[in-house]
């Protein structure tokens, strides 16, 4: 997909709006998104593979549990995540290989803060022409 | 949204729909526009969560939130209420303090540029800062127990420092064993440091008093050079925030509540994960006081560095130290009768009247010390709490300027020019560790603060004492 996904910018809120053909290509692009948006993603090398296992109530909550994840390795263990690979996927649970590399101010640029992941206007849907998820972030 | 004037600094949003209150907005003809109509959405959908009591409030400075608009108050029955994370927001116990100082301008001017060096180099800031107060677990659960007294116990000021703080710069129900692993994870590596966004470390002047009598208690005088901070719980606000939202929104569910929004979801008081959320949200206002205080305390040490003179005669004292992000027990009077109530404040300023019976000595005859900092270029202000607040907004008021424009467009109103420069010119010095820091939180990215300070002042639920100007910034 050329354009995986576009930015939100309002008066207070910053977020993204993915895209997918799919569940596993929209959640997969929406990781990447959201590390497209913290650094560059081009720096990001000697990547080292974790295993994640998100629940979830339903499709909105999956894709928030699963980007609050992400963001926790970032903000918490000062990872960032290059590629993801998912390998199972339901309205309920995901399976995902994600490949991070640890920062390293000398090698990295931080271009923007994200501080979490909200469930503010949340939205997970499949549209005529494929799914999309729009997802708000506290900056 | 239709709003129904009621005078010139109030607003009604008519109760509608699943509303149980209306809602009340203070603002002004001037500042209503449009672009408000997200956060009054918001206003209504506070109203509707279980035992809210009066009305959904706002403050001059409302703009869209997650969940709860930030800028809103609202007040639940402690016995049949609810408390919510998104009502306090993911930087908990975000908040201000301001110190004063014997100086004046000509003290400071010839050696601003170290000051504001010296104080950028000592106080860790910035995305990912780690700060220079190596914390065990043991210990960081005394720093989540204690608040300012563990800081200050540690050397980090003294015992005037927590009286003007407060509660005292501690709530007594911080559980740690309320918090996850994760939360005291991030907390043990950032404490005493700045953070990033719209934190900030100013040194200023004060510009004019309104209040000659307050001003005095309050140790303000015009042309002196003050300190004001504004910072929060950092790393380990931000996931016990998340944690509770994750947690709550089952919860919410569970406990078929029809929320309009997700982030609203919350849990009543009265209940096991109620109280885990207060206990835990309690370890973080703590952790936000700890670290202001030790901030403060640093920041102290490089005045008396950088100028060559002793404490005593820098007399660097804490005026006081509010918090903006918070939830808290408190009695107010509703239909004339007293009653322990859960006031979330979220973007909003505590604002004690004269006489109550929590505030210091001090300060109890003039009422509390409020602060309201503004954008880098153009003022902050003092102001104190009155009864108006007490009878009307359970004793809250303004908190800060809030955004008019979103980061991405400030940066774009930025280019080709030089906020450095500009700001210079106007005799402020600034630093700044963020790519962008400088252009998004530039001063046009900011509604006017002092439009925001005379709605409080004129609706009477705070009262100007002084307005301070920047000379120098230290930003995240």
């Amino acid at each position: 997909m050329k354009n995986p996904y576009k930015i939100i910018d309002h008066t207070a809120d910053f977020g993204i709006h993915v895209f997918g053909s799919n569940p596993k290509e929209l959640f997969a692009n929406a990781a990447l998104a959201m590390f497209d948006v913290i650094t560059d993603l081009e720096l990001l090398t000697g990547l080292k593979a974790r295993k994640l296992h998100i629940r979830a109530d339903d499709w909105p909550d999956l894709m928030v549990n699963w980007l609050r994840e992400l963001l926790y390795l970032w903000a918490g263990k000062e990872m960032l995540v290059k590629h993801v690979d998912i390998l199972s996927i339901s309205e309920y649970e995901l399976t995902a290989l994600v490949y991070v590399d640890r920062y390293d101010l000398n090698r990295h640029v931080i271009n923007n803060e994200i501080k979490a992941v909200t469930y503010h206007q949340i939205q997970v849907q499949e549209g005529p022409s494929g799914w999309e998820s729009q997802v708000i972030f506290d900056v | 949204m239709e709003l129904k004037k009621i005078d010139e600094y109030r607003w009604e949003l008519p109760k509608t729909g699943a509303m149980r209150v209306p809602g009340i907005i203070f603002t002004s003809a001037a500042m209503l526009n449009t672009k408000q109509e997200e956060s009054l959405k918001q206003v209504a959908n506070v109203a509707t969560l279980p035992g809210i009591l009066k009305a959904s409030l706002a403050m001059p400075d409302i703009h869209w939130g997650y969940g709860f608009p930030i800028g809103g108050v609202a007040a639940f029955d402690w016995d049949s209420g609810i408390i919510s994370p998104g009502g306090v927001g993911y930087d908990i116990n975000c908040g201000v303090r301001l110190a004063g100082t014997s100086l004046i301008e000509k003290d400071v001017r010839p050696k601003l540029a170290n000051l504001v060096n010296a104080l950028y180099q000592n106080i860790p800031a910035g995305i990912g800062s780690k700060g220079t107060v190596k914390l065990s677990v043991k210990e960081e659960k005394k720093v989540l127990k204690e608040g300012s007294r563990w800081a200050v116990r540690q050397g980090f000021g003294d015992d005037l420092d927590i009286e003007h703080t407060e509660d005292g710069g501690c709530m007594p129900n911080a559980d740690p064993d309320m918090v996850s692993q994760r939360a005291l994870e991030r907390g043990r590596q950032q404490l005493g440091t700045l953070g990033s966004g719209n934190h900030f470390i100013e040194i200023g002047l004060v510009e004019t008093i309104y209040d000659p009598e307050a001003a005095r208690v309050f140790g303000l005088f015009e042309g002196q050079v003050t300190l004001m901070l504004h910072s929060g719980s950092r790393g380990f606000g931000y996931q016990v925030c998340d944690d509770f939202l994750a947690k709550m929104t089952k919860h919410s569910k569970n406990l078929g509540f029809n929320l309009p929004d997700r982030q609203l979801s919350c849990a009543m008081i009265q209940s096991k994960e109620g109280m885990n959320y207060y206990d835990a949200m309690a370890c973080a206002a703590n952790y936000a006081w700890a670290n202001r205080q030790i901030m403060m305390h640093k920041s102290r040490e490089v005045f008396e560095k950088v100028l060559g003179i002793g404490p005593k005669t820098l007399a660097l004292n804490l005026l006081y130290d509010v918090c903006h992000n918070i939830a808290k027990k408190e009695k107010h009077v509703i239909d004339g009768k007293e009653q322990f109530v859960c006031v979330h404040r979220k973007g909003a300023t505590r604002a004690f009247p004269p006489g109550h019976k929590v505030l210091c000595d001090k300060y109890r005859k003039t009422g509390q010390p409020i602060l309201i900092p503004g954008d880098m270029g153009t003022a902050s202000y003092v102001l104190v709490g009155t009864e108006k607040a007490m009878e009307e907004t359970f004793g809250s008021t303004c908190h800060g300027a809030g955004r008019v424009l979103s980061r991405k467009a400030a940066k774009k109103a930025s280019m080709g020019r030089a906020i450095q420069r500009e700001l210079e010119d106007k005799g402020i010095l600034v630093r700044w560790t963020g790519r962008s820091t400088l252009a998004e939180e530039m001063p046009d990215a900011y509604k006017d603060i002092s439009q925001v300070v005379e709605v409080v002042h004129g609706a009477g639920i705070s009262k100007k004492v002084a307005k301070l100007r920047p000379i120098g910034v230290v930003k995240g």
